[in-house]
């Protein structure tokens, strides 16, 4: 049996993304792949430092001077937030898997919370980081 | 005209029938890289400077060298996990799409190794 001839060669595809309004839930989302991206190669560093420190002194030397330098911190910073947002976004998520927190108005509490927790979380580090309060 | 019967011809098409594993050890190593990462930042935190010999000899402590070993395994892991997904989602066409996975595969594989064998290395130097 042959289909009929007026039948179109690939069936229509349902709605993709475009056609839905831009909100604070999926833009959580795609931050918590993008800072996830980031950490992966945060994670290259972090070995990357070991690496330098199980050297000797001179690649330690090395590895720490490229991350003072300017754009060291600026990434150091910047992996920082992501690491700080990626973290609690993934307790949310951990939260959702166990089956909490699936309410509209309480998922967009908890991803409010979670952008301005990492916000000040990463601030505080920084602000510990640089004038040494622990010790 | 194929001679399949129509059950035939559709099973196997739909779940590929793995994947469980993939997600759980999402999650698991999720779970585990809680304490561990904010373990390592506190302890980097309480450094008053990142010096090389007081560094040395806090990874050389032995509970600090399982700790990293087992923060980098974690973190490789799920990193690993992680970006598969995405290259998995994102790169449709299929000769790239097999290459990237491939090359994630490996550098993640040498990523372990490197981690852990430099906390390896960094603990048998450091004088106790």
């Amino acid at each position: 049996m042959s289909p009929p001839v007026s039948r179109p060669r690939s069936p229509p595809l349902s709605p993709h993304l475009q056609v839905y309004r831009w909100q604070i839930s999926n833009t959580l989302s795609i931050l918590h792949r993008l800072t996830g991206v980031a950490l992966a190669f945060g994670g290259l560093a972090l070995v990357g430092w070991l690496l330098a420190l199980a050297s000797g002194q001179a690649a330690y030397a090395a590895a720490n001077w490229v991350l003072t330098s300017f754009p060291g911190q600026a990434f150091l910073i910047g992996w920082t937030f992501c690491f700080f947002y990626h973290f609690c976004n993934g307790l949310r998520h951990l939260f959702w898997d166990a089956g909490f927190g699936f309410d509209k108005a309480v998922a967009r509490k908890s991803g409010l919370a979670v952008v301005a927790a990492a916000s000040v979380l990463t601030v505080i580090f920084w602000v510990v980081a640089l004038t040494g309060v622990v010790e | 005209m194929s001679l399949k019967s129509p059950l035939g011809r559709v099973l196997g098409l739909g779940s590929s029938g793995t994947g469980t594993e993939h997600w759980v050890g999402q999650r698991l190593s999720a779970i585990a890289l809680v304490p561990l990462t904010l373990w390592f930042l506190l302890s980097l935190l309480a450094f008053p400077a990142l010096d090389f010999y007081a560094v040395t000899a806090w990874v050389a402590a032995p509970l600090h060298a399982v700790l990293l070993v087992l923060l980098v395994i974690a973190l490789v892991y799920h990193s690993s996990l992680g970006t598969q997904v995405v290259v998995e989602d994102y790169v449709h066409a299929p000769g790239p799409r097999t290459l990237m996975l491939i090359i994630l595969r490996l550098v993640h594989i040498a990523l372990a190794v490197a981690g852990i064998l430099a906390v390896f290395l960094i603990a048998t130097r450091a004088p106790l």
